[in-house]
């Protein structure tokens, strides 16, 4: 019987099996930020233990830092004590810091896989859900919790049960104007945001196959939406291209090896699964959330379902979304008018997605009543957009570029959504709150979210590119 | 290093009956800027229990008097989205020993077990069960034995057992965590990375 590719990665890093425990996991990379490892580090302290391998612990500050004045020191007196903590536990246990102003710093999951720290094959976690974005390059990747940290800290490892596998396929051409972002929140709004839970899931498929690299990991960022303990993709030449010549990618003999081993990546034909889905692209509409979990998406020319179409049971816990939202039943978003647009998150900020937003901005402004926030992934992201005169195009269209961090997609910093407005964001969450108490989200592609930031309203990007023949 | 020990707990309980509850509501992104494990409690669910003026918002459970008890009950898909261990904290922190829903999400139920507090998951029919008994009666008592894998609702007798990893039973029953069981195997972590 053939095996997985979780699998396949999985045995490779298993370090010793006993009946009735989970697996001792060997991790190969922990990235860590400042708010999920300063008890960690503590943890450590206090058991007297040193970091157990400092060199596979990379770090980096993205949370809770300002995307403006980043030379500065952090105005926000919680948010500058947890950075500075993060920088003197480094210091203390021998951890490379990617902190504000150093040319590597970035969100996490932007960094790992620009600086070729993420490659096929590996294992990888960190404190955060998201983690699961560079199972993209074809490893095993997922978000753990502060105690975990601590553990992976002090032991390079983790106890794990195997979780079970799903492939989910997806074939067939997209739409134009439809992208990765859209496939994701397509697949999570037909399986729920708990419809992942306990798998992993591989995708697959041609549609998926056809996807760069960044798209790829706008996929395998949302697995965790739908509750999946991580997503990945088998590599291929797409994978191979992206990490060759990065900063930290094997080189020479070593780099031969290493491709000679990631072509070994894949599902044997026979491989079994626990469970199979299938979709179609051609299905695939641009999406958008109306809802306050991201399972609750719909193309962008459908209407907010009826409450009645719902279980009784789940009718309450539905009806308190829409009063979330200012929603009401059978409600189309088409041509609701916004108030903000957040391009951003570990979910789409990295150069493709802003040369895709610049692309289609260029010569356009956006509307009066729209905020618009572009926050670059990393600061390698905002050099190179820079380099491109990509800053130039954002600022004449009123998107001003603004410094890398998480910023509106969780609200630490300053870059909160006010309370009752809409915001058009590509991020990854929608849950009531998320961008700052009491705003509303509306979670879309890159694309989507330009469109909407120039007409003022929730709009069909598509009506543009009829006109423009653009993508 | 030593963590608390659970094994059997008898109380009564605090009725959620919220679907999909995540970890962003648990406890608010904001209020993650501490570097120290204590005082999540005070604001666990922040923004349901607090208007913007922190103010309680009398209709939210936790600001019901008549409900009280050491065991949160609530709707399916518990603890989804993000990682934060600080969910878990600010749930035991302010005086939960136990969750019960019909489903929990996996980051948050490994959270959970690792300081303390159980997630115990039930039927559908189950947990409307239980909280049919709590709105009959707020005083409703729930008995949790994990020692034996089930859960009781004391008034009526109605049982069912529940699921758990043998490992971490036997890490909560005797308050052992993982960082001392991966430590005990370090020559053989020693002895991997050297096949590499
Ligand atoms: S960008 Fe958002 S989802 Fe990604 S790591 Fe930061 S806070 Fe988490």
């Amino acid at each position: 019987m053939g095996q997985t590719l979780f699998d396949k990665i999985w045995d490779a890093h298993v370090v010793s099996s006993s009946e009735g425990f989970p697996d001792i996991l060997y991790i190969d990379t922990h990235f860590i930020h400042e708010v999920t490892s300063p008890q960690a580090f503590d943890g450590l302290r206090q058991r007297g233990l040193p970091v157990f391998r400092p060199k596979q612990t990379v770090a980096t500050a993205d949370h809770n830092v300002p995307t403006i004045n980043q030379h500065l020191p952090i105005k926000e007196e919680l948010s500058r004590y947890q950075v500075d903590m993060l920088t003197k536990n480094c210091k203390e246990f021998g951890v490379e810091l990617y902190g504000l102003g150093h040319p590597y710093q970035g969100i996490v999951h932007v960094i790992g896989p620009e600086l070729g720290i993420t490659r096929p094959g590996g294992t990888y976690v960190c404190g955060d859900s998201h983690t699961s974005t560079h199972g993209a390059f074809g490893a095993i990747a997922f978000g753990i919790g502060t105690s975990q940290v601590e553990q992976v800290l002090a032991t390079q490892c983790l106890l794990q049960s195997r979780p079970k596998r799903m492939k989910i396929e997806v074939n067939g051409k997209l739409q134009k104007g439809v992208g990765a972002k859209d496939i994701i929140l397509y697949i999570i709004s037909q399986i729920s945001a708990a419809g992942g839970t306990g798998y992993a899931v591989e995708y697959a498929g041609d549609t998926i196959r056809s996807l760069s690299m960044e798209g790829r990991m706008t996929i395998c960022n949302m697995s965790i939406e739908m509750g999946a303990r991580c997503g990945l993709i088998a590599p291929d030449e797409t994978t191979i291209e992206y990490v060759k010549g990065r900063e930290f990618a094997p080189k020479g003999e070593d780099w031969d090896k290493a491709v000679a081993y990631w072509k070994t990546l894949y599902s044997d034909a026979d491989a079994s699964f626990d469970e199979v889905l299938s979709f179609k692209a051609e299905d695939i509409e641009p999406m958008i959330t109306y809802g306050t979990n991201p399972g609750m998406g719909i193309g962008v020319t459908q209407h907010v379902p009826e409450t009645a179409s719902f279980e009784a049971k789940e009718q309450g816990s539905y009806k308190k979304a829409l009063d979330y939202m200012g929603l009401h039943d059978d409600e189309t978003l088409l041509g609701k008018p916004i108030d903000y647009v957040f391009i951003g998150s570990c979910t789409n900020s990295r150069i493709e997605d802003l040369r895709q937003v610049a692309e289609f901005v260029k010569g356009k402004h956006k509307a009066d009543n729209v905020t618009v926030w572009v926050v670059p992934g990393s600061k390698q992201v905002q050099q190179q957009a820079i380099a491109e005169g990509l800053d130039k195009i954002f600022n004449e269209a009123g998107f001003p570029l603004r410094e890398p961090g998480c910023s509106a997609c969780l609200g630490m910093n300053e870059d909160k959504i006010p309370a009752g407005k809409y915001c058009v964001s590509t991020s990854n969450r929608n849950f009531e709150g998320r961008q700052g108490p009491n705003s509303r989200t509306f979670l879309a592609s890159p694309l989507t979210a330009a469109a909407s930031a120039i007409t003022g309203v929730v709009t069909d990007i598509r009506t543009f590119l009829k006109e423009e023949e653009l993508v | 290093m030593a963590t608390k020990i659970f094994k059997h707990i008898q109380t009564s309980v605090v009725p959620l009956p919220i679907e999909n509850i995540d970890t962003d509501q648990i406890i608010p992104a904001r209020f993650l800027k501490a570097t120290t494990r204590d005082g999540f409690g005070n604001n666990l669910f922040r923004d349901w229990r607090f208007d913007g003026d922190d103010n309680p918002k009398q209709d939210f459970v936790l600001n019901n008097p008549n409900y009280s008890g050491k065991i949160l009950v609530a709707g399916k898909n518990f603890g989804c989205g993000s990682s934060r261990e600080h969910a878990a904290w600010a749930i035991a922190d302010y005086g939960f020993d136990a969750v019960v829903s019909s489903f929990f999400a996996d980051i948050f139920k490994g959270n959970a077990l690792n300081n303390g507090l159980l997630p115990v998951q039930v039927s559908e029919d189950f947990l409307k069960k239980i909280f049919d008994a709590v709105y009959a009666d707020e005083h409703a008592i729930v008995e949790i034995d994990l020692v034996d894998q089930f859960i009781k609702i004391v008034a009526t007798g109605e049982q069912e057992s529940f699921e758990v990893n043998p490992y971490k039973k036997a890490c909560m029953t005797n308050g052992y965590d993982d960082i001392d069981y991966i430590l005990s195997k370090k020559d053989e972590i020693a002895e991997f990375e050297g096949t590499r």
